[in-house]
């Protein structure tokens, strides 16, 4: 079955997608990446959107889904690369992904996505 | 309104509403939309036909090339024969859904829309139709 590749970087799982995703394959890649997250101990998300040249209310329910579902699992999700239009639209379509952390590109992304681990790292010491 | 160019396509599956986004996408690239009007249309034809395949069980996609005057667009219309809507002005409203959706398909199309039409009857099935101008 066609599958979205998830990559694993240190404790940070890398995401590219760079097919026009029907239903099943976004609820597929939603599963795959929950259980990776606990298989690899990830501690970060980053996903690649900036092949994507749509986003509706379907895939941007599975981003915020995602994102919701990682932190359940003590884990950060940061989407990046949006188009420029599929920005406008999505606003324009009703949907401002709310829960969900974004960057500019992946440099970016992977710059957010250190400093809240390291911030949850943080947490967690002063708390103990 | 004239209709110089009409395809029809069957919205039966997943992969379809993938394969009407596609079909969408390259006669508005044909029409000259410019990119964010490509992206407006395309995203509005993956709610509707998402909407006919879940609510109205299936049915089929028509892409019209339209001129008015002297202006040209897409026009698309959804038709299924599934249960229809028994209160449009409700299904209509943002958040309000029947399935597991985020209910912004319907509001969320119209939006994206210059024109938006929409047609139902219970037991009888429901129409949408929009028009974006290039």
């Amino acid at each position: 079955m066609e599958r979205i590749p998830i990559l694993k970087m240190g404790e940070y799982l890398l995401v590219t997608i760079q097919v026009d995703m029907h239903d099943r394959l976004a609820m597929s890649l939603q599963d795959d990446l929950t259980s990776r997250i606990v298989s690899a101990r990830a501690k970060g998300v980053l996903i690649d959107i900036s092949a994507l040249e749509m986003v509706d209310s379907f895939i941007g329910r599975m981003f915020g889904d995602i994102a919701a579902m990682s932190r359940v699992l003590d884990a950060e999700t940061v989407v990046v690369g949006m188009q420029p239009a599929v920005a406008i639209t999505l606003v324009e379509l009703g949907l401002s992904l709310p829960g969900v952390r974004t960057a500019l590109n992946i440099e970016r992304g992977m710059d957010l996505l250190r400093g809240l681990t390291a911030a949850r790292g943080r947490d967690d010491a002063g708390s103990a | 309104m004239l209709v110089p160019l009409s395809e029809n396509r069957p919205i039966s599956s997943a992969e379809d509403v993938v394969a009407v986004r596609q079909a969408v996408r390259q006669r508005a690239v044909d029409l000259g939309f410019n990119l964010v009007d490509q992206t407006k249309i395309v995203t509005a034809a993956s709610e509707l036909a998402r909407n006919t395949l879940q609510y109205g069980g299936g049915g089929t996609l028509r892409i019209e090339e339209v001129i008015e005057g002297t202006r040209r667009g897409l026009r698309l219309v959804f038709e299924d024969n599934g249960p229809g809507i028994p209160n449009i002005e409700l299904a209509m409203k943002d958040g309000y859904t029947t399935g597991n959706g985020l209910g912004l398909g319907l509001s969320g199309a119209k939006r994206l829309s210059n024109q938006f039409e929409i047609q139902s009857r219970p037991g009888e099935g429901t129409r949408v139709a929009i028009v974006r101008w290039r």
